[in-house]
């Protein structure tokens, strides 16, 4: 029933709320949210991971340097390959390896696959339900029954590639340091072939899809932090850049970086030294990378009317499904341009030392260093996962959209202050070593 | 159509890395079968719709690692008809049971700058510790077709079809050329359980657990072989310490080896 007016105008002129959402749905991991309004203003925004501590850093110590690609990749279930990349790539700069040539080549087909069921789980299963409103995609598949159906497919294939490069979908076996246990014959990489040209139709569909939906308006000033490549979009290497003048070799890192550890959250906040938050992801990725998008990528992007640099984030969205695209069109340039190589890994012999590991996770960067001894004993590990160097500028992104969105529903405001955090496909397993919605309007 | 009627589906999650839940929608083909079927109450990481108990099935994922969860999961045992565990977290406290191995306090200044802002339990341990538990599935992460067969047999009141035998059964009906004879390669996969389908031989590895101590396992003779293989007490004291650390059989084989 609706109020009677004198009570309306009254309840908008001292907006006084608390917004509160204990248990965030659709992310992956626990997280909360309180944001409390004060005569009009906002006066507190907490984004709080409340997902148990697992202390992956502290018992890395003491594990043989081959182990870390299996056991960082439990630290996240959605996106293990991200972690194996990037622990891999940091012990192999210790011991001077470099994988190179067709083993190369597969990493960044193994990371394609990773992208396309992450991705595609993101933007159909978790995001869209969000503009399209629905609780849920399974509510949304009894009005939109095709849309969910290739959306299933698409990332099915996904998870296909992660089979058969990986063994399988979750926690893949294959990777190793210095390459796979075993390799695929190019007639197996050819079974993919099929299944990603119709991947590669849908993604591109997609675009058009999300360019069409309504975007609720925020627009903030980012500094966005990805890898870069000299030669390709940047998937499993690379160094980091960001709009705002950062560009430097990854040993650099933590001269630029820092994690701060607020009372809120058993995630760690990353910013920039002497600035502020920053955002790692697709957008950051689009941003700094456009120049390196694959053609048809490149053309979904410009036939959406996609801008080079997108400011506002529910509108990462429609990044994410350019992504998409991008990783198809790219995982078929491998499979295409395959050999098989004689020898499934490179020898790795161990030598004490620091290294570093970065590769763009679905979520964004996943910075991995280690220090490891003469006989390849782990001595110290650290790990920043791509959601906790985002938990800054959600918390931003959250206050800005309350303070110019105060006339809305206590509904409509706590659902879409839980669709401003879900643009970030925030991971909340992985950022604890790291999340729960509460609005609080007094 | 009668919602009332169809079984309710519940899933938890406590300290874990989400895949085991995971595995529920990576049943692309199965998932919108398993929504006629049953009806999802409570499924935080697919929907912001929450049913309220009680649930016929509760689909318990991750382990018990704060004195909150150790009183939340209490409420979730009431609230459920049948417990199932899913994962290695739930069923044996998961790669982060090995902190039971060492001084949780060292583990936290590790990590965190102020430990005086993380709330956490000495030991990390399964969902058996401390409720009745009416099935576990084992796996790191679990075999989603395994997942669907156990819905299967709760929803049909039948027994889950989940064999207790070890990998090697796996690796001889797939014809794999055994990895520890042929190359050397350490394998778990005499004491582990079956269930991944061989994966790890498969791709020319030894096998390394995931899927916890099989029924009545040898490990201090397979400790042996290892010895044979060259490994140090230092290796063989790794290799039974990871994903089921915590699961007595390799527990106790670790410490032998400390």
């Amino acid at each position: 029933m609706p109020l009677p007016s004198r009570f309306g105008r009254r309840a908008r002129r001292m907006n006084n709320r608390v917004i509160k959402v204990d248990y965030l749905a659709r992310v992956e991991g626990e997280g909360q949210l309180l944001v409390k309004i004060k005569n009009d203003a906002v006066t507190d925004v907490k984004f709080s991971i409340i997902e148990p501590p697992r202390f992956f850093e502290a018992f890395l110590r003491g594990r043989h340097f081959t182990e870390a690609p299996d056991i960082t990749a439990r630290i996240c279930g959605i996106c293990p390959v991200a972690y194996q990349m990037s622990s891999c790539h940091a012990m192999e700069s210790i011991c001077g390896v470099k994988v190179d040539g067709a083993l190369r080549e597969l990493r960044r087909l193994l990371y394609c696959g990773e992208w396309i069921e992450s991705h595609a789980l993101h933007v159909f299963m978790l995001h869209a339900p969000d503009f399209l409103g629905y609780e849920d995609s399974i509510q949304m598949a009894k009005d939109h029954p095709d849309l969910v159906k290739n959306a299933l497919k698409l990332k099915k294939i996904g998870n296909e590639i992660m089979i058969l490069l990986g063994g399988r979908e979750i926690h893949p076996i294959n990777p190793k340091v210095g390459g796979f246990y075993k390799v695929p014959t190019k007639k197996q990489l050819q079974g993919l072939v099929e299944p990603l040209k119709w991947a590669l139709d849908f993604a591109i569909e997609s675009v058009k899809i999300m360019a069409g939906l309504e975007f609720p308006e925020l627009e903030r000033d980012y500094e966005f932090v990805s890898l870069r490549h000299p030669d390709e979009y940047p998937l499993c290497e690379g160094y980091i850049v960001s709009n705002k003048g950062i560009d430097i070799e990854l040993s650099k890192f933590f001269d630029y970086f820092e994690e701060q550890h607020v009372p809120h959250s058993t995630s760690l906040h990353a910013v920039v030294k002497d600035r502020d938050d920053y955002l790692t992801g697709p957008m950051a990725r689009y941003a700094n990378n456009y120049d390196k998008l694959t053609p048809k990528a490149k053309k979904a992007a410009e036939d959406a009317g996609l801008p080079k640099v997108v400011l506002n984030p529910f509108k990462s969205i429609i990044v994410r499904a350019v992504e998409m695209v991008f990783a198809c069109e790219e995982a078929l340039r491998v499979v295409d341009e395959y050999k098989m190589p004689d020898k499934a890994y490179v020898e790795v012999k161990s030598k004490a030392g620091v290294g570093f590991g970065c590769s763009e996770a679905p979520r964004g960067i996943c910075f991995h260093r280690y220090e490891i001894d003469d006989g390849g004993i782990i001595k110290d590990a650290r790990i920043l996962a791509p959601t906790s160097q985002n938990q800054k500028a959600i918390e931003k992104d959250l206050r800005q959209f309350v303070e110019n969105h105060l006339d809305l529903s206590h509904e409509k405001m706590t659902w879409q202050c839980e669709q401003a955090i879900r643009n970030y496909d925030p991971c909340i397993s992985c950022s604890c070593h790291f999340l729960n919605l509460q609005i609080e309007r007094e | 159509m009668s919602p009332i009627k169809k079984p309710k589906l519940a899933v938890w999650k406590f300290a874990s890395c989400d895949g085991c839940q995971l595995s529920l929608l990576d049943c692309e083909d199965e998932l919108l079968a398993i929504a006629d079927a049953v009806h999802i109450a409570n499924f935080p990481e697919a929907s912001r719709a929450v049913v309220k108990g009680p649930y016929d099935i509760s689909l318990v994922e991750g382990s018990i690692t704060t004195p909150h969860d150790a009183e939340r999961i209490h409420k979730i045992r009431r609230s459920s008809k049948f417990l199932i565990t899913i994962g290695a977290c739930a069923t044996s406290g998961g790669i982060q049971a090995l902190r039971n191995f060492k001084d949780v306090n060292d583990f936290i200044s590790i990590v965190y700058a102020n430990p005086e802002y993380i709330e956490t339990l000495n030991k990390s341990t399964p969902i058996a510790d401390h409720v009745f538990v009416d099935f576990e599935l084992r796996g790191c992460p679990i075999n989603k077709y395994q997942l669907v067969e156990v819905l299967n047999a709760y929803l049909n009141g039948r027994k889950p079809n989940i064999p207790q035998y070890s990998v090697c059964v796996e690796c001889k009906r797939k014809g794999n050329v055994c990895v520890m004879v042929a190359t050397g390669a350490p394998c778990l996969g005499p004491v582990t359980q079956a269930g991944c389908g061989a994966i790890c031989p498969t791709y020319q590895r030894g096998c390394f657990g995931c899927f916890g101590p099989k029924e009545t396992p040898n490990t201090s003779s397979l400790a042996d072989w290892y010895k044979n293989l060259k490994l140090s007490e230092d290796d063989i004291m790794r290799y039974f310490r990871s994903f089921n650390a915590f699961a007595e059989p390799f527990r106790k084989e670790s410490e032998a080896h400390e």
